[in-house]
């Protein structure tokens, strides 16, 4: 098998060892070394706003491989070390501690990081969720309080507020939509997840966004929202998206712009490609620059790039696809939902909360969604998207 | 090659179908993944690598024997 001498990954989560493992599945045999500045082994990250927070799962059920199949990849793993900088003529990382690795091919995986509210950084009682330690750390808190105010009503808030009442506590979810998830779902879908919540004794205080936090000898208060009001809170937990994790490359070279910008192959320059979180790459069926935020994208992405590294010169066009999971409602999302999309319910009912609706767009079907239907979601994929159209919306 | 499956684990993706349609199927309730094969043959094996692999639940085990 052709292919660079050695390949470095920047990022050892979803995507930096989805890379790695699918460079040795095409049959790479090279060097291969994977650096993460966690200290954990790579763990998968939708279980932590779910299983873990909830407490079903001991954290090392999160762990995405186990230490014989780790080792049977035969990678060098660096972990617990930060990537600085990038050299990118001599496809040389540096790291903190002061290692400088080099390779042939150098693929960046360092995903985002939560956005947060000014003056949040130092405040005790305020919790972001992206990784394993935070997730514990949430729980930990959360077992030991009243009332919980999540800031955020995308997928991330609403999880957690999912969560959060299971375990008893009072939950006040807040954002500017006027339901949950609205801009990704429609009308439609989010004023079923609204009522869901709703059903399920979450206090929706949504339309209007959070100006600041409140606090009082250094522990979080609440927050007051752009009306004015104040909602009080003993915890609180920002969920107001992310940010790619690109500061160490701002003196690379690269093109930084909400994300490493890449060509549709993946490739930020010679040799360096990203995938997963942090990639935003040029998407040739819908003709736009495109970052992902999902599960499936890593890995699919991660393929996309090893490929490209052994030579393949193939354009990554996925179909994006996530699952959310609350209470007891599992949504998967096929496609691209347009917020002004055509939504037409193709299989069972809504009312008995197990169905499959389609998203149209200009009479083209953009989308698919199902709600606790997961398989027919899926075959109605396959049916209707399986070639995206152009010059679509994403 | 033997392949296990953690149903707890699987979030219903059908990436896994998607990859190896001869292998995986979904449970028509819950899509929850269904082992069709749990020994499969030789030409199917990279197939089953990479939904292994592409799982984003981490769902699929395989082991060579
Ligand atoms: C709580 C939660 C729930 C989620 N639930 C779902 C879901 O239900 N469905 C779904 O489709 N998606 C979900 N996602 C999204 C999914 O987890 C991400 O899309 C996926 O993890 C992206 O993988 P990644 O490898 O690109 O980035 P990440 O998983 O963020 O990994 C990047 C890694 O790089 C490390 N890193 C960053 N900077 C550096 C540096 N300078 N040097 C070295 N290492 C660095 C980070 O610490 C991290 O370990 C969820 C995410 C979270 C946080
Ligand atoms: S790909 Fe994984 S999560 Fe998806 S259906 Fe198959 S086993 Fe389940």
């Amino acid at each position: 098998m052709s292919g660079p001498a050695g390949v470095l990954v920047v990022g050892a989560s979803a995507a930096g060892l989805a890379t790695a493992e699918a460079l040795r599945r095409k049959g790479y045999t090279g060097d291969l070394t994977l650096l993460g500045d966690e200290p954990h082994v790579p763990y998968d990250r939708p279980p932590l706003s779910k299983q873990v927070l909830a407490g079903a799962w001991q954290p090392e059920r999160a762990h995405l491989r186990t230490r014989e199949v780790l080792d049977a990849l035969d990678a060098r793993l660096v972990l617990g070390d930060e990537a600085v900088s990038l050299d990118v003529a001599n496809r040389t990382v540096h790291t903190a501690a002061g290692r400088a690795l080099s390779a042939d091919a150098v693929v960046l995986a360092t995903g985002v990081r939560p956005r947060t509210l000014p003056g949040q950084e130092g405040l005790r009682g305020v919790h972001v969720l992206r990784s394993l330690d935070d997730a514990l750390a949430l729980r930990g808190d959360l077992l030991a309080t009243r009332r919980l105010l999540v800031v955020g009503d995308g997928v991330l808030g609403a999880e957690i507020a999912a969560t959060a009442r299971g375990l008893g506590v009072e939950v006040v979810l807040t954002g500017p939509q006027a339901a949950p998830l609205a801009a990704q779902l429609g009308p439609l879908v989010s004023g079923l997840l609204a009522e869901l919540h709703a059903e399920n004794g979450v206090k929706l205080r949504l339309g209007a966004g959070v100006d600041e936090l409140t606090a009082a000898d250094g522990r979080v208060t609440g927050a007051r929202l752009s009306t004015g009001e104040v909602l009080e809170a003993d915890l609180v937990v920002v969920a107001l998206g992310a940010v790619p994790c690109t500061g160490w490359l701002e003196d690379s070279g690269l093109v930084l712009g909400n994300g490493v910008v890449c060509d549709s192959r993946c490739r930020a320059a010679d040799g360096v490609y990203a995938a997963g979180d942090v990639a935003r790459w040029h998407h040739e069926r819908f003709g736009s620059l495109l970052r992902l935020e999902n599960r499936t994208n890593a890995t699919e992405q991660a393929g996309a790039v090893a490929a490209n590294i052994l030579g393949a010169d193939q354009p990554y066009t996925p179909i994006p696809y996530f699952w959310t999971d609350q209470f007891d409602a599992k949504l998967q999302i096929h496609g691209v939902l347009a917020p002004d999309a055509q939504v037409s319910v193709v299989e069972g009912d809504p009312a008995a909360r197990r169905f499959v609706a389609r998203y149209d767009r200009h009479g083209q079907p953009t989308g698919v969604l199902g709600w606790n239907m997961p398989k027919q979601a899926r075959l109605h994929r396959q049916q209707h998207l399986a070639a995206p159209t152009t010059g679509g919306t994403a | 090659m033997k392949i296990t499956v953690d149903e707890d684990k699987c979030c219903g993706a059908g990436s896994c179908v998607l990859a190896a349609p001869d292998v995986f199927d979904q449970r028509d309730e819950d899509g929850v993944v269904v082992l069709l094969d749990a020994e499969p043959a030789e030409h199917l094996r990279t197939a089953v690598r990479e939904a292994a692999d592409v799982c984003p639940a981490a769902a699929i085990a395989l082991s060579e024997a």
